[in-house]
C-alpha cells in the first residue's frame, strides 16, 4: 500500500508545487495520475520514489520514504522513464535488463532466466542483444518496460508511457500495460490510454487533488476535466 | 544523409565489425587489451631516428587485419579526421633538426627529417593498434576487460556512458543545429554570437540528461558498482596469443630486422 499523507513540496521557496497531497493507493490498483502541464504529477513520481525531499509522511507498504528506507523502498517500485534514452544506459538490451537483477545480488544465471522470462513473455526476445542506440523509438519504449519488469517490483511507477509512440507501438504499450498484474501508477495526458488501463484517476491541480474516483467517471466529466484544462478522451467524446 | 546521420551510422558500423566472427574477435578481451598496451609501449620506446627498427612492427596490425577479416581500407577511412593531427606531429623536426644522418644517393636526409618520419609511423601504429582492438571487440567488453585491470572503475564507468550517449548527444546536437537554421536560412554554419547560448543550451541539456540517468541508475539498485557484460574466460588460446605477441614485438624492438634483411640484400 501507498501512502500520501499531507505531503508538500517546494523547488522554490514559497512557491509550493505540491500542497498538502492526500492519498492512498492499495495493492493491485492502477491509478492514473493525470492533470494539466505543471499540475505536479512527476513530482509526485519524484517523490515517491525518494528522489525529492518531501515534507509530511510517504509510505510505501508501511516504510516511510526516508533516507534509511531508499533501498529498500526502491527495491519495490520500478519507474519507467519518460525518455527511455536516459533509462537504457548499458550497451545492449540485454545488459540493460540485466543491471537491476545483478545490483540485487541475484547470480547470474538466475538473472538471465529471468531477463529471457521477460522478454518471451513480452515478445521481445529479438532485441536481446541489440545495441540500445540501434533501437526504434517503439522498441527502446518497449525495452525500457522490460528492464523495469525484469526487477520484478511491486509496484510500477510509469511517466507518459505511450508519448511519441506511433498508434501501433502506443497499441502493443497498452496491452503490456493491462497484462500487468503489480499495482500501477501512470501519468500521462493520453486519457484514452488511462481509460484502458486504470482502474481509477487522480486529477491533480495546482499541486492539489481536484478529483479522486473511478476512472470511468471523471473521465467522462467533461465539466471538470475542461475546468482543469483537458479535454474528454477521444473515446468519449463522440469525435472517434 | 546528413553529417550527423552519417556519423551515428559510423559508431554503428564499428558495433557491427565489433560482433562479427574471426580467430581475433573470439580471442579475451583482457588479451587483445594488454597486447595492445604492450604493443604501443614498444612502439613508442622507440628512438626517435629508428626508423628502420620501427618499420617492420607494421606487420603485427598487418597480421591482425588478415586474421580478423577487417578491411585496411576501412581502418583508414575511420582514422581519416585523427589521421592528419598525427601526421603532423613532427612537421616542425626538419627545420630544428638539420644534421644530416645518412645519404640516400645523393641525396642528404637531416635527423629532422627522419625523426619526423619516425614520429608520424609511431603515431600511424599506434592509432592502428588501437582501432583494431576496438574493431574486434565489443566496448562493453573492453570496459569490463578494464575493470579486470584494476582500472578505477569511476573512469571505466565514464568510458560506458560516454559511448552509450555519444549518439544520443549527437542527435541533440543535430536538432539543436537544423532548429537554428530553420530560422537562419542561408547562413553557414552557426554564428560565433550563437555559440556561447547554443553551446550553454547543450550543457543544460547533457547535465538534466545526467542527472535523470543518475536517478535511474539509483531506482534500480546501483551502488557504485557496475556489472558488466560477463567477459569471454581466459583461455589458453588468449596466453599463447599474449605471450608470443609480445615476444614478436620484443624481438622487433631489439633486432632491427630492416637493416638485418638490407645487410643480407647488400651480401
Amino acid at each position: 500500500m501507498i501512502a500520501f499523507e499531507n505531503v508538500s513540496f517546494a523547488y522554490e521557496k514559497n512557491r509550493p508545487v505540491i500542497k498538502d497531497l492526500a492519498f492512498q493507493i492499495e495493492d493491485g490498483e492502477s491509478v492514473g495520475l493525470i492533470g494539466a502541464n505543471g499540475a505536479g504529477k512527476s513530482t509526485v513520481m519524484k517523490l515517491l520514489l525518494g528522489l525529492l525531499p518531501a515534507q509530511g509522511h510517504i509510505l510505501v507498504d508501511d516504510l516511510q520514504v526516508t533516507k534509511e528506507n531508499l533501498a529498500q523502498i526502491r527495491r519495490k517500485l520500478g519507474f519507467v522513464l519518460q525518455n527511455s534514452d536516459n533509462q537504457m544506459f548499458m550497451p545492449t538490451v540485454y545488459e540493460d535488463m540485466m543491471f537491476a537483477p545483478l545490483n540485487y545480488m541475484m547470480m547470474r544465471e538466475e538473472a538471465e532466466a529471468r531477463v529471457d522470462a521477460v522478454l518471451e513473455r513480452l515478445g521481445l526476445t529479438e532485441l536481446k542483444h541489440r545495441h540500445n542506440h540501434k533501437l526504434s523509438g517503439g522498441e527502446k519504449r518497449m525495452a525500457a518496460i522490460a528492464t523495469i519488469l525484469a526487477m520484478e517490483p511491486e509496484v510500477i511507477l510509469m511517466d507518459e508511457p505511450t508519448s511519441a509512440l506511433d498508434p501501433f507501438n502506443r497499441r502493443v504499450v497498452i496491452n503490456i500495460i493491462r497484462e500487468m498484474d503489480q499495482t500501477k501508477i501512470i501519468t500521462s495526458h493520453d486519457l484514452d490510454m488511462i481509460l484502458d488501463t486504470c482502474g481509477r484517476v487522480i486529477l491533480l491541480s495546482e499541486g492539489r487533488i481536484a478529483a479522486d474516483g473511478p476512472a470511468d467517471r471523471i473521465l467522462r466529466d467533461r465539466d471538470l476535466l475542461e475546468a482543469n484544462h483537458m479535454e474528454l478522451p477521444l473515446s468519449l467524446s463522440g469525435r472517434s | 544523409m546528413n553529417k550527423v546521420e552519417k556519423a551515428l551510422s559510423e559508431l554503428g558500423a564499428m558495433d557491427e565489425l565489433a560482433a562479427q566472427d574471426s580467430p581475433i574477435h573470439r580471442l579475451s578481451a583482457a588479451a587483445k587489451l594488454l597486447n595492445t598496451i604492450a604493443y604501443i609501449i614498444i612502439v613508442m620506446s622507440f628512438d626517435k631516428y629508428q626508423l628502420s627498427g620501427l618499420i617492420p612492427m607494421l606487420l603485427w596490425p598487418v597480421l591482425l587485419f588478415q586474421l580478423s577479416g577487417i578491411r585496411v581500407g576501412t581502418c583508414f577511412y575511420k582514422l581519416r579526421i585523427v589521421l592528419p593531427l598525427v601526421m603532423a606531429v613532427g612537421l616542425f623536426n626538419p627545420i630544428f633538426d638539420r644534421h644530416i644522418l645518412l645519404h640516400v644517393g645523393k641525396l642528404a636526409v637531416s635527423g629532422g627529417v627522419i625523426s619526423m618520419l619516425t614520429l608520424m609511423l609511431k603515431g600511424v601504429l599506434c592509432l592502428m593498434a588501437s582501432f583494431l582492438l576496438v574493431a574486434t571487440t565489443p566496448f562493453d567488453c573492453i570496459c569490463a576487460a578494464l575493470r579486470k585491470m584494476h582500472v578505477p572503475k569511476t573512469l571505466v564507468t565514464l568510458l560506458l556512458l560516454t559511448y552509450r550517449y555519444v549518439g544520443v548527444m549527437t542527435e541533440e546536437v543535430a536538432v539543436m543545429t537544423d532548429a537554428y537554421h530553420l530560422r537562419a536560412p542561408g547562413q553557414k554554419g552557426i554564428h560565433v554570437s550563437a555559440w556561447g547560448s547554443f553551446l550553454g543550451q547543450l550543457l543544460l541539456r547533457s547535465m538534466d540528461r545526467a542527472q535523470e540517468l543518475y536517478s535511474s541508475m539509483l531506482l534500480r539498485g546501483y551502488h557504485q558498482h557496475f556489472h558488466y557484460a560477463p567477459e569471454k574466460p581466459f583461455k589458453a588460446a588468449d596466453a599463447a596469443y599474449l605471450i608470443l605477441s609480445i615476444a614478436l614485438f620484443l624481438a622487433l624492438r631489439f633486432v632491427d630486422l630492416s637493416q638485418l634483411l638490407g645487410r643480407m640484400i647488400v651480401r
